[in-house]
């Protein structure tokens, strides 16, 4: 029948639609999709290589041959960049993805069972939160030793408990109502309930918090970059790029700007597409 | 005698309380009740009278805490769904007792396209590929008077009176033998509560479903049902078809109700009104839990709760001093 066919269809395609509505969204749409390409074609689009040291040219300023500089071991900071983006990019994502799937997972649990569960599960998260993110991080990274990988998890753990309580926040709201007293009454089980009919009804609170937890987790992996525990030189990462520059900043301001640039306007692009997704995928607001 | 029948629905002693911290709400009281397949029965009473808590204990959905099933039996096609796990009794849900919901503003989730909402149900009940339900949900919407191009549409994009009918297509996608409506026209202006009114009446005699309409309103009772249920304080009080019920109301709550209705012709100063309150559920009256407000009270009444009498074939009252009178009248 043509009217389930093209429900189909629709769905993807019109969620798209009405983000295209959204200038800012569609920017920064556009600039996160430009990150991907130069992450994912990191090796045709930087001139050099990462660690390719040009002593001869070290502290060079953008120039024709190095458009961003050079750095103090005279690597190409604009290929350091491009490839850092694959680094940065892979720590924002995957950080926030552990944490939204596990905290949003314990958050929908604690919210939509309550009592004893809710208490179990909250208490903990809140033993979590009485620990300041960062040294929770270092803590994590610290145990794990240094890396990429274990960086992922030490941000992604330590950023669990503000999902969980978004979404448990949430799910709390959105339990007590009719639509869910009619599902069950459709005998949908628990699991059905939680995944169909609660979660999608959180989504814009979880997808602004994970478009700022991706520039939040970009940071934090800087930082632990900084101190020794996350990503190993030479491999580039925008975070240990700037802490690297630091040093440098009066003499060479480039050597931080760049990468700072790089995570600004990254952490923007994301906001702007995170601010557009919550507006198109709710139904509500549909025009 | 009547209750030699099998019934499709047998309510025997049923007993919900709340327990809440400010002390136990008795909201249903040794309530008894059956029904046969295909009839219909209103369930009247004010707020608070035990109307839905009885509809959700059906559905083995009271929520638990606070709320408790401390005794009775709710037999259905002759099988106790008390007793039943939770795998059986979601299987009851939705495939053989359906529930329409007081609010179709709030009862339909706002981000999924009512076809899909429809078509959920059927997935859960049938074993049918997706695009099977959502075919099938399409011709539900037909079925109650929605083009079928708006499946794609969201709630919010429904009417309350068309959203209703989605309602109503949800609850009678699988085909329930019992439809349980709580409330289903409070919510709606009346033009089109006669028309869903209407819309129900088709289809319970089309899919030859029982059906239990919760209610306050006599006149939507009158409408649609086969017979009455009076509630009062957690236990019905009178029990009868549709109209021996209106032609002859025995208990003095039924005709305080009924007393309570203005007189079209009648140019009335003020409505009669039944006097006091609805007792505290907390803290019900001993004995009959009608009796201070009952204009027939008797010294007994506090001491001993009624039960039910069948004065005539299938006209149940629980008050005795309404039925000793008719039988000196």
């Amino acid at each position: 029948m043509n009217v389930t066919k093209k429900k189909k269809r629709g769905n993807l395609s019109e969620i798209f639609r009405r983000l295209k509505k959204n200038r800012l969204a569609m920017f920064g749409l556009a600039i996160v999709v430009v990150l991907l390409i130069t992450a994912i074609f990191a090796d045709v689009i930087a001139p050099y290589g990462y660690a390719k040291q040009h002593l001869r040219d070290a502290f060079q300023a953008p120039n024709g041959k190095y458009v961003f500089g050079t750095d103090e071991f005279g690597r190409d900071i604009f290929s350091r960049i491009v490839y850092g983006s694959r680094i940065s990019l892979q720590v924002g994502f995957i950080a926030v993805g552990i944490a939204v799937v596990i905290g949003g997972f314990l958050g929908a649990v604690s919210g939509f069972y309550g009592g004893r569960v809710d208490n179990a599960i909250m208490r903990s998260m809140d033993i979590l939160l009485s620990i300041p993110q960062i040294l929770l991080a270092i803590a994590i990274a610290a145990s794990l030793g240094p890396g990429l990988f274990n960086l992922m998890i030490a941000v992604g753990i330590s950023s669990i408990p503000s999902y969980a309580r978004i979404v448990r926040g949430s799910v709390l709201s959105i339990r007590n109502q009719e639509y869910v007293e009619a599902a069950k009454a459709m005998g949908s089980g628990d699991i059905r309930i939680i995944m169909k009919h609660i979660l999608p009804n959180c989504m814009a609170p979880i997808i602004v918090q994970a478009t700022l937890g991706v520039a939040f987790a970009i940071l934090t992996a800087a930082g632990l970059s900084f101190i020794g525990l996350g990503i190993q030189p030479p491999v580039p990462e925008w975070g240990a790029m700037l802490s690297g520059g630091r040093g440098y900043i009066r003499d060479y301001p480039y050597m931080t700007l760049f990468p700072g640039l790089a995570i600004m306007i990254t952490i923007l692009a994301l906001n702007f597409l995170g601010d557009g997704l919550r507006d198109a995928l709710d139904p509500k607001l549909k025009r | 005698m009547t209750e030699k029948k099998e019934y499709l629905l047998n309510i025997q002693d049923l007993t919900v309380h709340y327990e809440t911290d400010s002390g136990v709400v008795c909201a249903v009281e040794h309530l008894n009740l059956h029904l046969g397949r295909g009839e219909s029965l209103g369930f009247v009473g004010e707020t608070g009278a035990g109307k839905t808590t009885t509809a959700l204990s059906i559905m083995q959905l009271i929520p638990n805490p606070p709320g408790r099933i401390l005794s009775g039996k709710i037999l259905f096609e002759g099988e106790d769904l008390i007793a039943k796990n939770e795998e059986e009794k979601r299987h009851i849900r939705g495939g053989k007792i359906a529930m329409i919901f007081q609010d179709p503003m709030t009862s339909l989730n706002p981000v999924i396209p009512v076809g899909e909402q429809i078509a959920e149900m059927i997935e859960l009940h049938q074993k049918v590929t997706k695009n099977e339900a959502l075919e099938k949900a399409v011709k539900m919407l037909e079925l109650v008077g929605i083009r079928p191009e708006r499946a794609r549409d969201y709630p919010h994009q429904f009417s309350g009176g068309m959203r209703q009918r989605v309602v109503i297509a949800i609850a009678l996608a699988c085909d329930p033998t019992l439809l349980i409506a709580d409330e289903p026209t409070t919510a709606l202006d009346v033009t089109i509560q006669a028309q869903v009114l209407e819309l129900m009446k088709d289809l319970k005699k089309e899919f030859n479903t029982s059906l239990i309409i919760i209610t306050h309103d006599l006149g939507v009772v009158a409408e649609i049902c086969d017979k009455v249920a009076i509630m009062y304080a957690g236990s019905v009080v009178e029990y009868a078809d549709t109209h021996s019920l209106y032609t002859n109301p025995l208990h003095p709550y039924t005709n305080g109700l009924f007393n309570s209705i203005p007189d079209l012709d009648a140019d009335q100063e003020e409505l009669k009104v039944i006097h006091g309150l609805m007792p505290d559920p907390t803290n019900l009256p001993s004995g009959c839990t009608f009796h201070p407000r009952c204009p027939m009270a008797q010294p007994e009444c506090s001491q001993k709760r009624p039960e039910m009498l069948e004065i005539e074939p299938g006209h149940f009252v629980a008050c005795p001093v309404c039925c000793n009178g008719l039988k000196k009248g």
